[in-house]
């Protein structure tokens, strides 16, 4: 510290007495507009400690930590009280939504669109892992948007397929297995099937309606009652060539889709059935 | 050695400052040809701030009947037969360069007549200051009284000013609003103080700008803050109009003395009148200077005091640069006159006539209707059992007439089209209901069998079949391209 006050010649302020290379440091005060603003915010500051939650602790007087202001207000009750207004919002359409059927819901504007705002998101929560967010399906997993049903595209067939899944584990869901063929037939009347299905060779018709018609109806048009695919589209749930037929013949792949029922509440699943339903294939 | 460098001789009793503070400006009042040109400008620039959102339109049904109004709510902005929708702020991009070569035209030939009387902080600022005086008298006064210890008096009239200036920045932050919502609506529902929160911040931040621009920033906003008044100079050239004291006829000046001849002098007598006036406290006998909004009171000061000196007008005058340097004889009326034609004026009126014809020839052909169309993603296409292709499509259609529609839309480019409009309400794209003033969105699903392109163009015309009118847009049918 210096001992006496020392003015800068030049300007005629007093320096701190700081030097750096002979450089001195001026003691100018701040700006008075500066100060103002400054006291301002510290008095704001000190106010917003005392309404609003501000300092963390390690414990913390609020439940997630921290002090909590007089106002009570927190991001968390602010989150909790939006979504109660959303909630509150919903309620009205939910309610109306809930007592409709599906005939008066798809002749009702806003009860339409209602459902297919709520279906359009839940289908990218948890059907678009399978299905694709554009519900286009992969080779295993149906595309939603043809109009090909294995157990049937109306709408209650839909929403059953949801709640209880196929070959799930639920006591309603859908069951039906294709036996491994290459332990039952040979080679030759398998591939006699094969030309069967694909180009209507009457070598393996009776080879077919042994073993196959059952389930895929006499014409190989499919049942939807047994879910047996239909097999005189150009729709495939597995691969579609020659090879591909003959291997799902011998060995076949199933899938397996999850019973919705337990995870998804009643009204979510509609919404899915109608969202699934207006992709562009829905029977009615 | 010796110390080369002598240290700069300054007296410590008189430290340099670095920072000017703000001066505090007491404009003296003034009477003349340019007062009254002031008065004028603010009396017609403030009617129309007030009175424009109260002036009624008739649209028709279905529209707001409001001349000038900014419909955020509904995103519409309606100037008497002008609408504008979002899609089209083009209009206002063509209006802002109409303003702002306007304003460089009107440069060019008059120099900073916006300044002096037209801009909003002058016109604000000049009421602001015609209250003051007002109040608390002219400019002797203010200055004694503003130097004066606080007294009942003094607290008296400064809070009386204060109060009209919030009084006056109030008004001016409520006319705002009003451009923005039914004005006569907002006024009912102002007085009965039942405005949404939106609306009342906005009266109060207008409020405070204003009180804040108009009654301590003045002149500062003139010479710190605004863009305008720095790149102005660009604009000027020897031709350009500006405020000028004649120094050539001025000088040498000094104060009359008993039984002086006056023609033989300088004309100018060092009353300091023409300084007194000047809002932005400057000395116009040093030359133009930046801070200078040519609002022409110096030269209603000066002319007075010529006035009882029975010695012509202008010795502080508009005039153009030549003209200051012509030389004339003492007294004498200047003899140039500013060239309007020129060079530049011409550029800028070729751009605003350019500028203009586009604005209007857009309003004039603007459609009434408007498609849009977004071909799916996700799929891009789907394939049907029998092999058909199927491709989906949101389409927007914009009716932008007042009146509730039934449009048709068509599918072409593409062999064997059906189509099937999904949604609630077996539509059918002969007949698309579009409310009036309103967007409306239909999702089209498009068959066609598998075509040779695999991504064929299309043509989707939206016709409204009483006006006969159309528009097109341009998307694509997707279709798997044949393995044979
Ligand atoms: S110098 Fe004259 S014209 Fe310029 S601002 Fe001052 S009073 Fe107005
Ligand atoms: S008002 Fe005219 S006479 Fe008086 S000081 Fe200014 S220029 Fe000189």
């Amino acid at each position: 510290m210096a001992d006496k006050i020392e003015r800068d010649d030049h300007s005629g302020v007093e320096t701190t007495g700081h030097e750096w290379d002979g450089i001195k440091e001026l003691n100018n005060p701040a700006p008075r507009w500066w100060l103002m603003v400054w006291l301002v915010t510290t008095i704001w500051a000190i106010g917003y400690w005392v309404v609003y939650p501000a300092w963390p602790t390690l414990s913390g007087e609020g439940e997630r930590g921290g002090t909590v202001g007089n106002s009570g207000w927190t991001q968390y009750t602010q989150l909790e009280e939006s979504q109660a207004e959303i909630l509150q919002q919903r309620a009205k359409y939910l309610s109306d939504f809930e007592k409709a059927s599906y005939s008066e819901i798809t002749k009702n504007e806003a009860l339409y669109a209602f459902g297919l705002a709520g279906g359009a998101s839940a289908f990218k929560d948890n059907c678009a892992t399978c299905h694709g967010t554009g519900g286009a399906g992969a080779p295993g997993y149906p595309n939603l948007n043809d109009d090909d049903w294995i157990w049937g595209g109306s709408l209650d067939d839909i929403e059953m397929t949801i709640a209880y899944g196929i070959r799930a584990d639920h006591e309603e869901t859908r069951y039906n297995e294709m036996p491994p063929f290459d332990e039952m037939l040979d080679q030759n009347t398998i591939e006699m099937i094969t030309d069967f299905i694909l180009s209507d060779q009457p070598a393996g018709a009776p080879a077919y309606a042994d073993n196959c018609a059952s389930c895929h109806g006499d014409t190989g048009r499919g049942s939807q009652e047994m879910g047996g695919p239909n097999l005189k589209d150009v729709i495939w749930l597995y691969a579609g060539t020659r090879a591909d037929i003959i291997a799902q013949i011998k060995r076949p792949k199933h899938g397996m889709m999850p019973a919705w029922h337990s995870r998804l509440d009643k009204q979510t699943i509609r919404q899915l059935s109608l969202y699934v339903h207006s992709l562009g294939g829905g029977e009615m | 050695m010796s110390d080369q460098h002598e240290k700069p001789v300054l007296s410590t009793d008189q430290p340099l400052q670095l920072f000017e503070k703000q001066k505090r400006i007491f404009p003296k009042r003034v009477w003349g040809k340019f007062r009254k040109l002031k008065w004028l400008a603010m009396l017609i620039t403030l009617s129309i701030y007030y009175l424009a959102p109260f002036l009624r339109y008739n649209r028709g049904p279905n529209a707001p009947d409001q001349a000038i109004l900014i419909d955020l709510a509904d995103s519409r902005a309606y100037f008497f037969f002008i609408e504008i929708w979002p899609q089209e702020v083009y209009f206002l991009t063509g209006i802002l360069i109409v303003a702002a070569i306007g304003l460089f035209f009107l440069t060019s030939l008059f120099g900073r007549v916006w300044c002096g009387y037209l801009c909003f902080q002058t016109v604000w600022t000049d009421l602001f200051v015609w209250v003051e005086r007002f109040v608390q008298g002219d400019r002797n006064a203010r200055l004694k009284l503003a130097k004066s210890k606080w007294s009942l008096e003094k607290a008296r009239k400064y809070l009386t000013t204060h109060a009209l200036w919030l009084l006056i920045s109030l008004g001016t932050g409520g006319a705002w609003v009003f451009y923005f919502n039914d004005a006569y609506v907002l006024l009912d529902q102002i007085f009965h103080l039942d405005v949404e929160p939106s609306v009342m911040g906005w009266i109060i931040a207008l409020t405070l700008s204003t009180y804040l621009m108009a009654g301590f920033a003045r002149e500062q906003v003139c010479t710190y803050m605004c863009p305008y008044a720095r790149f102005q100079s660009a604009m000027f050239d020897q031709d350009s109009l500006v405020i000028g004291y004649d120094d050539r006829r001025g000088e040498t000046r000094g104060k009359l003395k008993k039984g002086q001849d006056l023609t033989k002098r300088g004309h100018c007598v060092d009353c300091t009148a023409c300084v007194q006036v000047c809002p932005m406290g400057i000395d116009i006998r040093d030359g133009l200077q930046m801070e200078c909004i040519a609002c022409g009171l110096c030269v209603d000061a000066c002319n007075s005091v010529m006035d009882k000196l029975s010695l012509p007008h202008g010795l502080i005058r508009y005039d153009t640069d030549r003209g200051f340097r012509e030389d004339r004889p003492n007294g004498s009326p200047p003899s140039v006159k500013p060239h309007y034609l020129r060079l530049r004026t011409l550029w800028y009126v070729g751009i605003l006539v350019s500028v203009s014809v586009g604005i209007l020839y857009g309003l004039l052909t603007r459609s009434p209707l408007d498609l849009h169309v977004i071909h799916d993603r996700n799929p891009l296409f789907v394939t049907l059992s029998d092999g058909t292709i199927r491709n989906g499509y949101d389409i927007k259609i914009l009716n932008k007439t007042h009146h509730d529609k039934m449009y048709k839309v068509t599918f072409e480019g593409a062999d064997g089209i059906t189509t099937k409009v999904q949604g609630v309400g077996n539509y059918s794209l002969i007949a698309l209901p579009v409310f009036a003033d309103s967007v409306a969105h239909f999702r089209v699903f498009v068959m066609a069998p598998a075509q040779q392109n695999p991504r064929t163009p299309i043509t989707v015309t939206l016709t409204d079949p009483f006006t006969g009118l159309t528009d097109h847009y341009e998307t694509i049918f997707v279709s798997k391209k044949y393995d044979d």
